[in-house]
């Protein structure tokens, strides 16, 4: 099953590197990885996407919760959570398309951001899913890239990752 | 007054109150050589290969309750560690390994002699750090010395670069250490520790199962008064012998894929066990859903959760440390009078006596050819049961941990995890430094001794006068023995050719050496290397041994610990039935 892993883990050199190891050396998949700090710039706050039984995904907490520099980890899939990710999508918008690419992103929220006189790059945020049906909306002919910066996700309410 | 940054490392070193450091040096650490020459406080001890500093680092702590510590140079020297850096780790081994680095200006430029420890040891270390500045310096090593020693112990490396070694700055020494994002567990839950004294008074067939968790933890008094109170039958893992008294009544020998017909039997067929820092690894209970097919309730002690529900999904996890947790289970027995059911317990050990009496252990003695058991019995009754045993990867490693009855923890030192070739002479090395008054036996084979044999010019130099034991079969046996059962005896590049002269190599190192071959010289020649004469000599005895002797019990890759191939006199022998699922090995 899929994952959404939330982890706090001191902002220091080499601890990215100890997080991706331990999951490559294991065997444990990465469907995502976001990390940046925190409002405290001493902690580095990750979301990791993975997926695995029931099992695994208790052994990747454990095995995370080891690494000396990992402060505090929640599975967000135990209780309400939000998830958002962000893409960034250039399209091809030429003629007619324009306007038919215009009235898509916003149906999706979408903003364009940038603008030439044959594509545009459309901002995109929303759960992974709805990414993935926008991709889908649009004609694959007319993608020109795609980046995607994988989830980041956040409890719902009062739930609060901290130290 | 500010002092250079090699100087703090010595001076780290000393507020640690280390006493030696085994290690070899090279450009990037020569600042610290340098401090090293000046002081006088912690011996270093100049190995002859880095290898061998790590393993006599780790095996000094294993035979002690430091923390062993070795010094490489950058790129060469720290490679030549990673084999013994990741021995320790395997074996939760609290130890501290320094590698110099090449200078921060030129990290990441492919300098002469750089090679990024910090990431070839990253997954073989329980931490590692690398000290880009000086003034972090005394601050690392408290937390690389409190990381490498509690919880669950384990190697930690500090890479220095050279420049950091020769700026200057004020030293002080942190007088505490708290590390936020790490807090060891110490005493187990309450209420886990009454459900598992729960279960015991429920238990028919209870069965204690104990590791290296104990031995290292420094349990085995613990673990042997729980076995007493309980009156209950125990095991030991590889890793775990000593910390029950190998001769004791309750205890039912090694289990696992060699270990004895007893303990596996009892082990498969038990219906509450508790599991004492052992990791049920897959040398131990071979196949999980094998193991668990015969229904039993599960309790397991760890200081590391995730040794719990690795393999095995268990009934009461109590994460915490053993000492404290056993401590608190012995006192919830003794104040609620919880205890097994009296009937059911005898009829247990009934059972277990029956498995006990065919002696799986027996081996055909011989008076032409020294059967390999026969020279770890004799050094057992010649040393009284009470030298430290360390040992190389083999067959006899098997009977050295078969054999020998272990009377204490941390009598016997042997790589079990990661199961390294020439361990066995740098870890005997370690041992002596570390019990200078105790006799320190080395059971090793002529493959594994060959593996670090350079050693042996360290031993003379620093005077540590083991006993080497080779097991010489001409044959990398453990290989040929598996050769023999699963590839049609087809002995590929398991002959040992061209063997050299060992008796002459000792003596070239300036030790005394001896070559047996008569099975009535075995017991002389052992009298005669542990004796008044030779006490202060190291000793290297090569008892040519039976070429074609194999380890038994054995349970095959994807067995079950009921389906051990057992020794001659053992196979199709009738069995008294324990229940009608059972299958107590390959009778056939
Ligand atoms: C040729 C060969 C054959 C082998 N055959 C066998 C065999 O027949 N039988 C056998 O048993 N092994 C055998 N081994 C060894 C095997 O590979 C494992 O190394 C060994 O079984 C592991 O022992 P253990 O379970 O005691 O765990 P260890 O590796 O000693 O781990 C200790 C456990 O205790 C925990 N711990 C540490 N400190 C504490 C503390 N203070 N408090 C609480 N918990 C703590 C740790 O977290 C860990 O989970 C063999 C090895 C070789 C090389
Ligand atoms: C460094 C290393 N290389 C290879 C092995 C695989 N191996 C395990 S036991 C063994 C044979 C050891 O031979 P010897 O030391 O003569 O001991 P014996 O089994 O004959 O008693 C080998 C090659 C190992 N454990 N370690
Ligand atoms: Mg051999």
């Amino acid at each position: 099953m899929r994952h959404i892993l939330s982890v706090l883990i001191e902002n220091e050199a080499g601890a990215l590197s100890r997080v991706t190891g331990l999951f490559s050396a294991r065997g444990y998949n990465i469907d995502s990885l976001t990390v940046q700090t925190t409002e405290d710039a001493t902690l580095s706050r990750m979301t990791i996407v993975t997926h695995g039984s029931d099992d695994v995904i208790e052994q990747i907490t454990k095995q995370l919760n080891k690494l000396i520099e990992v402060v505090k980890v929640i599975d967000l899939n135990e209780a309400e959570h939000i998830e958002r990710e962000l893409m960034l999508i250039k399209v091809r918008a030429t003629g007619k398309d324009r306007d038919e690419m215009k009235r898509m992103a916003e149906i999706f929220r979408g903003r364009i951001i940038d603008v030439t006189e044959k594509s545009y790059t459309i901002e995109l945020t929303g759960a992974g899913d709805k990414l993935d049906a926008f991709i889908k909306a649009i004609d694959p002919a007319v993608i020109l890239e795609t980046v995607r910066t994988g989830a980041s996700g956040i409890g719902r309410g009062e739930r609060i990752l901290r130290v | 007054m500010e002092i250079s940054g090699a100087e703090i490392v010595t001076r780290c070193l000393q507020e640690e109150g280390v006493e030696f450091v085994f290690g070899y040096p090279g450009g990037a650490v020569l600042e610290i050589y340098d401090a090293i020459f000046k002081q006088d406080q912690f011996k270093h001890v100049l190995v002859r290969h880095e290898q061998a500093a790590v393993h006599a680092a780790d095996a000094y702590s294993r035979s002690s309750n430091k923390v062993g510590v070795a010094l490489v140079t950058s790129g060469p020297g720290a490679t030549n560690a990673i084999t013994g850096i990741a021995t320790a780790y395997m074996d939760s081994i609290p130890m501290v390994v320094l590698s110099g680095q090449v200078g921060t200006p030129v990290i990441g430029s492919d300098a002469f002699q750089e090679v990024d420890m910090v990431g070839c040891s990253r997954p073989i270390v329980k931490h590692n750090f690398l000290v880009k500045d000086v003034r972090d310096l005394a601050a690392t090593f408290k937390k690389a010395f409190y990381i490498a020693a509690t919880g669950r112990p384990g190697p930690v490396v500090i890479d220095i670069p050279k420049d950091v070694t020769m700026t200057k700055c004020v030293f002080e020494y942190p007088k505490s250490v708290s590390i936020r994002s790490y807090n060891p567990p110490t005493k187990g839950h309450p209420g886990q520790i009454k459900k598992a004294a729960q279960l015991l008074s429920e238990a028919k067939r209870p069965f204690i199962y104990v590791g290296g968790g104990a031995v290292q933890g420094g349990a085995g008094d613990l673990v042997t008064e729980l076995v007493k109170h309980l009156n209950v039958p125990c095991t030991n893992t590889l890793m775990g012998l000593g910390a029950l008294d190998g001769t004791d009544p309750n205890f039912v020998g090694m289990l696992g894929m060699h270990g004895t017909y007893e303990a596996n039997l009892a082990m498969q067929y038990c219906d509450v066990l508790i599991a004492i820092g052992a990791r049920f690894d897959d040398r131990v209970i071979s196949v999980p859903s094998q193991f668990l097919s015969n229904p039993k309730k599960i309790v397991h002690i760890d200081v590391d959760p995730s040794s719990i529900a690795k393999r095995v999904k268990v009934d009461v996890p109590i994460v915490g440390d053993v000492k404290h947790v056993l401590t608190d289970l012995i006192a919830v027995l003794k104040e609620t009078g919880l205890k097994p059911n009296p009937d059911a317990l005898g009829q247990w050990w009934q059972q277990i006596d029956e498995w006990r009496k065919p002696n799986c252990l027996l081996y055909t003695p011989s008076t032409e050819v020294i059967k390999p058991q026969h020279v770890i019995e004799t050094l057992w009754k010649v040393t009284n049961g009470e030298a430290i045993v360390t040992s190389d990867v083999g067959q006899h490693q098997m009977w050295a941990a078969q054999y020998y009855k272990f009377r204490r923890p941390k009598q016997w030192i042997n790589s079990g995890g990661l199961g390294t070739m020439g361990f066995g002479l740098p870890a005997a090395m370690g041992a002596q430094l570390a019990n200078p008054d105790a006799q320190v036996a080395c059971v090793t084979g002529e493959g594994s001794i060959q593996m670090n044999i350079q050693e042996l010019s360290t031993c003379k130099q620093y005077h540590t006068p083991v006993k080497v034991l080779s097991l010489n079969n001409r044959y990398l046996g453990m290989v040929r023995q598996w050769q023999e059962f699963f590839y049609g005896t087809r002995y590929s590049e398991s002959y040992m050719d061209a063997l050299p002269d060992f008796v002459k190599i000792a003596e070239a190192y300036g030790h005394v050496g001896f070559k047996v071959e008569n099975p009535a010289d075995v017991e002389p020649v052992l009298k005669e290397a542990f004796g008044p004469s030779l006490k202060e000599r190291l000793v290297f005895i090569d008892f040519r041994t039976d070429q074609t002797e194999n380890v038994f019990p054995m349970i095959q890759n994807g067995k079950g610990l009921n389906q051990m191939d057992l020794p001659a006199h053992m196979r199709g022998m009738q069995q008294v039935p324990f229940d009608n699922n059972r299958d107590y090995g390959n009778l056939a």
